[in-house]
């Protein structure tokens, strides 16, 4: 890896919106995933991936830029599964099955009717895999401000989320209105994915949202540190599969690099199973830890 | 601080899509009592709950706490839901968590004060839950969880505490520690108890008063003036008997009726 900082690495334009736009988009999607993980909504959030597919390849047949075709569909698919969805989580589920089934379809037809058009399949690796050398630098604006308007809305309604995350009834209890917050948590998940879309590509954004987010999970004991790890090891796996990406054109003699999505995804991959063995977990499970059978034993009333 | 009862529950009724699901239900919860509100399951306990925490709608009747009609958020309220299983995946530990029933329905952040830290531990050693006060909540057995929904409960200084079936799913040592527990803690606190339970002879020594509810309709009074034969036959609509043994209660219908709405009885055990 001894081409790893060569003379221009850092001063490359591409290289430079790639960090930029990584990193902001592992933030928010590691933040955002914290909270998708507790509040179970995992597959939510890989059917948003699925709808943002249908925007990104739609917006590349409209000739828009694919963020935007990301960011729109998503957050239109949203609030879609909120207002199909009832309370219930079995019929959020159906709900989220629903809409992903149509809007997967959709997707088939924009990216045929995409590689017609440009005569070209790159358009399908673009948009289902990424291709964050690509972007264009002025995307930078747009997602800075959406990167912050949804960390923003996190923020103020933290304390309600968070309660809502543990138990709706208990939420609901206190005059917290359940479906708002959770329809608010559904927009920031749609700009989550958007998000990392444009940096992993859309079907693998899921990795991006759920793996960090996991990984700290089960690394600390408070929601605070949680966070701060998710979004650490988002920003670390990306820049890292960055740079690997980038040293990879060196790695064999045709000169082809691999794409940087299959580092990102591999390294959240490595993270996660290593935070899985027994010496690390031992370090964060509670001094009194009890055998996990009594969520058994209560749920069978 | 008002003389009006903590709660009353005037005539309500409510009815789900044509179905009566309470039928002009009345009783009144006197400052820092203990109340069972005993019957089976699907009874109607957990929507009478809700109807007190304002989540669900009269069909007539009202509901006061401390003699002020019900509002969204009642801060007087404390409650623990029926079922709350705290995930393996929710990164806070117990104390986190309590301290979560201070302010968790307002917006934005802010720095939890001296005096709401000190709340919390005060609280948390309440409950006896400091010993797992700082593991992370979803590790904590049915029992631990258990106090410290408890705790959340009662860190907002309610005057009224609602617990949804708290002893379902324990084990009879557990149940026998949360019912004594709630009991001092409903004396220390000077907070009144409405505790729903399908079961009620764990409830007996510590029941001030009773609110038995079946068919949509409810009795209510101390357990001796309630738990007679002659009240819960007219209850139930067909005749009950009513045995008092060693300290325990047992109802039973007659043979040919219909049992399967009395609440179930516990293994007899020799204490």
């Amino acid at each position: 890896m001894h081409y790893l900082f060569e003379p221009g690495f850092f001063s490359s334009s591409p290289v430079r919106v790639a960090f930029a736009i990584g990193a902001v988009s592992a933030i928010v999607s590691a933040i955002v995933g914290v909270f998708t993980v507790m509040r179970g909504q995992s597959f939510a959030g890989h059917a948003l991936s699925d709808v943002a597919t249908t925007g990104g390849s739609g917006a590349f047949f409209f000739n828009l830029s694919p963020l935007v075709g990301f960011l729109g569909a998503g957050v239109l698919g949203a609030g879609a599964m909120e207002a199909v969805g009832v309370q219930r989580l079995r019929g959020r589920d159906v709900a989220t099955g629903i809409v992903l089934g149509f809007a997967t379809g959709l997707a088939a037809l924009f990216l045929y009717l995409d590689t017609t058009k440009s005569a070209t399949t790159g358009v399908s690796q673009q948009i289902l895999f990424g291709s964050i050398f690509t972007l264009d630098p002025s995307t930078i604006p747009l997602v800075v401000v959406m990167s912050v308007i949804t960390l923003g809305v996190l923020a103020v309604i933290f304390r309600p989320l968070l309660l809502s995350s543990i138990s709706p009834d208990l939420a609901a209890a206190r005059g917290i209105s359940v479906r708002v917050i959770g329809l608010l948590f559904m927009l920031a998940l749609a700009v989550a994915v958007g998000l990392s879309s444009i940096a992993v590509g859309s079907l693998l954004s899921t990795a991006l949202l759920i793996g960090p987010a996991a990984t700290a999970l089960r690394l600390t004991r408070n929601l605070r540190s949680a966070l701060i790890v998710a979004g650490a090891l988002g920003v670390a796996a990306t820049w890292v599969g960055i740079i690997l990406a980038y040293d990879s054109f060196y790695w064999f003699t045709s000169s082809q690099g691999l794409p940087v999505s299959f580092f990102i995804v591999a390294l959240i991959f490595l993270g996660y199973l290593l935070s899985g063995l027994p010496a690390v977990r031992r370090r964060t499970s509670s001094p009194t830890a009890a055998a996990p059978t009594h969520s058994l034993e209560r749920v069978a009333g | 601080m008002s003389d009006a009862p903590v709660l009353e529950v005037d005539h309500v009724s409510v009815s789900f899509g044509g179905r009566t699901i309470l039928d002009e239900v009345s009783f009144d919860v006197q400052r820092g009592e203990f109340t069972g509100l005993i019957g089976s399951n699907g009874v109607g306990k957990t929507t009478l709950l809700r109807a007190i925490l304002g989540l669900q709608r009269l069909a007539s009747g009202e509901i006061r706490v401390e003699g002020e009609a019900l509002s969204r958020h009642n801060h007087r309220l404390g409650y623990v839901p029926q079922k709350v299983v705290l995930d393996v995946d929710i990164p806070m530990r117990a104390r986190d968590f309590v301290a979560l029933g201070l302010d968790a329905q307002r917006f934005g952040f802010s720095r939890r004060t001296t005096a709401q830290r000190d709340r919390v531990d005060e609280i948390l050693r309440d409950v006896d839950a400091e010993r797992f006060a700082d593991s992370r909540v979803g590790s904590l057995s049915g029992g631990e969880q258990q106090r410290v929904l408890i705790a959340h409960a009662l860190v907002g200084e309610p005057s009224l505490l609602l617990l949804d079936e708290p002893l379902a799913n324990l084990d009879p040592k557990s149940v026998q520690e949360i019912v004594s527990l709630l009991h001092r803690v409903a004396n220390d606190h000077d907070v009144a108890v409405l505790l729903s339970a399908h079961e009620m002879n764990a409830l007996l020594p510590v029941m001030d008063r009773i609110v038995y509810v079946t068919n949509g309709r409810a009795a209510s009074g101390t357990t001796d003036e309630v738990v007679q034969s002659d009240v819960l036959s007219a209850l139930y609509g067909h005749h009950v008997d009513v045995l008092k043994l060693h300290g325990r209660v047992l109802v039973i219908a007659e043979p040919g009726q219909d049992d399967a709405e009395i609440p179930q009885h516990p293994t007899l055990t020799v204490n």
